[in-house]
């Protein structure tokens, strides 16, 4: 079993992420143009932007949901940008979706256990998991860091929306993820909901990094140490959260009527 | 602690060894005797048939079930090993007959059967919904129209009889009494593989493929290996029908592969129910009791007997506008409704 720190130093000095000129056209639409960008390991990032600005589909070229129309894309030094999205996730990347895409006929057990099935092997096999199966374990510890241990045997069809959103957490979560995608956690929670997100993105482990997008400030700022601004498919900004908060071009876009 | 228990088992991950529901135990003890209760017409028309077309249905209930791929060409599948069986092995049609003995030709028939299923598979895993049911419908249609025109091989529109049928242990396998126990042990067999599975990674794998492909993609499943896989796994079971069907009846020709079987399948399975495997075999009793007594049943009130189609076609219907998960659904309905009043009885037992 590979140890964090053995990864860590098999990535060498590589960036967990490293985007270079990546473009991505829908029909005549560039949803995103010449996105360069790298993030190192274990950094946590917040990417903000309007409505449209293209940060799920910075997201979905990363995980390999659409390819990119030119660029490159690496992952710990490797260029992943024509892999398919399961051979990105077998090495160490994850992501939740901004809108909810779980299992709604499984429960809220079998979602986690196939999250964690889905990174290790065994992907075909016949056998079924007994209840001491290492895998049927992680999958319960898991569930029991998003809080949902009270409704681990209900469908997830059965379950409120804030339950959802925490279940697609978990299911970022699974096996030994080296990086993490967050589209918008905390879209359509209430306060209290929030600050229990909060609790969770920043009791993870500080040895894997993540970016999250994310369009309530008091979340996103308060989980990060660097921020990215996008907007109309280019990055326009980056800096600390300070940097950002107190930026004039920033206060505009975003408060100025930037939206809409 | 009736109520409590059903609802859990159903959903626990435990398998419960010797927690069946009574209802089971009853079928169970009923279909081991059932030759000392039956005549020889119901223990092969009606059960030995079920059990054949139950399997068949099995194999496309787990592919749309569990998979939500809805293949036409599982019927064609079944056929291509029944075909296979009778060619390799000994028939009455000598230009065709290769004449091996049943234990080369039926591990040779189940494995071009098989083949052939995963490269209908592979080419249907590309698609989605209505397109997959084109493209199998379209194999089916081949196949049919190939085996109609084909005498090298196939003997064309003839189709081959006198298909030999094992004899072992001195047991004639073909008289009525052991084909019913051949039938009924694979098709237990089959049903309680597929219920194993559905529990097992490859099957929670292929509902989660079902319910969404670009999350489990983004689990680290690769999403057509696994539905291919399913294809693999569904083709040999409906492989195994295809050869015990060529048994049964002595002979195959291209109308065991037409369009409209690969559609009866469709209705059985749809009948039954495909979120469980027994709706498979519920789908097909049905099925084989209508098409046995519905025919005297229209006679005897003075309409055509060809009718049945029609009987079977209303039921479809109705059954398809009440209960979209078929006869196990309204089971499940009314067993929920029961399990729901004895919890209220109970005062809320739940933990
Ligand atoms: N699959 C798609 N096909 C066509 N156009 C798309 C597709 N996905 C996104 N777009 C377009 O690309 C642009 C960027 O969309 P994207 O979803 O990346 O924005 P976003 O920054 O995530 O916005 P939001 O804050 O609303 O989530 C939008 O104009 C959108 O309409
Ligand atoms: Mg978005």
């Amino acid at each position: 079993m590979d140890s964090i720190a053995q990864r860590l130093s098999a990535a060498g000095t590589n960036n967990a992420l490293e985007l270079r000129g990546v473009t991505k056209m829908f029909g005549a639409l560039a949803a995103l143009t010449d996105i360069t960008l790298s993030v190192k390991p274990g950094e946590r990032r917040a990417v903000l932007g309007s409505n449209g600005a293209g940060k799920t589909t910075l997201f979905n070229c990363i995980t390999g949901d659409f390819l990119p129309s030119s660029g490159t894309i690496r992952l710990f030094g490797e260029d992943v940008t024509e892999f398919p999205p399961q051979e990105r996730i077998r090495r160490g990347l994850r992501r939740t979706y901004q809108i909810s895409a779980l299992f709604p006929g499984l429960t809220v057990r079998d979602n986690v256990y196939l999250a964690c099935r889905g990174v290790s092997r065994g992907r075909f096999s016949f056998i079924r998991p007994r209840f001491n199966d290492p895998l049927v374990q992680a999958a319960e510890n898991l569930i029991e860091a998003v809080h949902l241990t009270g409704v681990i045997d209900r469908l997830v069809a059965e379950l409120s929306y804030g339950q959802q959103r925490q279940l697609e957490i978990a299911l970022a979560l699974a096996g030994a993820p080296r990086f993490i995608l967050f589209d918008e956690p905390a879209a359509g929670l209430s306060p209290t909901e929030r600050a229990e997100l909060v609790e969770i993105l920043t009791s993870l482990p500080t040895h894997f990094g993540f970016i999250i997008i994310e369009h309530d400030m008091d979340v996103a700022l308060r989980v990060v140490e660097s921020v990215t601004m996008m907007h109309n498919g280019r990055i326009f900004k980056e800096g600390t959260p300070q940097e950002i908060e107190s930026d004039p071009e920033v206060q505009e876009l975003y408060l100025g009527g930037g939206h809409g | 602690m009736t109520g409590i228990d059903q609802t859990s088992l159903s959903r626990s991950t435990s398998l419960k060894l010797f927690g069946y529901h009574p209802v089971v135990i009853i079928v169970a003890v009923l279909l081991l005797f059932m030759p000392l209760i039956a005549n020889d017409f119901i223990l092969y028309q009606i059960f030995s048939w079920s059990f054949m077309l139950g399997i068949v249905a099995l194999s496309l209930m787990f592919l749309a079930g569990y998979g939500g791929m809805v293949s036409l060409a599982q019927m064609t599948i079944a056929g291509f090993a029944g075909y296979m069986v009778a060619i390799f092995g000994v028939n009455g049609i000598a230009s065709v007959s290769i004449g091996w003995p049943w234990w080369l030709a039926v591990p040779m028939a189940l494995f071009l059967a098989t083949l052939l299923g995963t490269i209908t598979g592979a080419l249907a895993v590309r698609t989605e919904g209505i397109y997959t049911i084109m493209i199998t419908l379209a194999i089916a249609a081949a196949f049919f129209y190939f085996t109609n025109q084909n005498y090298a091989i196939f003997n064309g529109h003839t189709g081959i009889n006198r298909v030999a049928t094992p004899h072992f242990l001195g047991v004639e396998w073909r008289s009525t009494v052991p084909f019913y126990y051949l039938t009924l042990g694979f098709a237990v067999l089959c049903y309680w593989v597929t219920s194993w599975i559905s529990r097992a990674p490859f099957g929670l794998a292929l509902q989660g493929v079902r319910d969404n492909p670009r999350r489990m993609a983004a689990l680290g499943f690769n999403v057509n290996a696994h539905r291919i896989a399913a294809y693999v796994y569904a083709s040999f079971m409906a492989s195994i029908g295809g050869i015990l069907l060529v048994w049964g009846n002595g002979q195959i020709s291209p109308g065991s592969v037409s369009v409209d079987v690969a559609i009866d399948n469709l209705i059985i399975a749809v009948v039954g129910g495909i979120s469980r495997p027994i709706g498979a075999f519920i789908g097909a009793l049905i099925y084989v009791v209508l098409r046995t007594f519905a025919l005297d049943v229209l006679v005897a009130f003075g309409l055509d007997g060809n009718r049945f189609r029609l009987l079977i076609g209303i039921g479809f219907l109705a059954i398809v506008f009440f209960s979209p998960d078929g006869v196990i659904g309204l089971w499940n309905r009314w067993r929920n409704r029961h399990a729901s009043v004895s919890t209220v009885r109970q005062g809320g037992a739940h933990g």
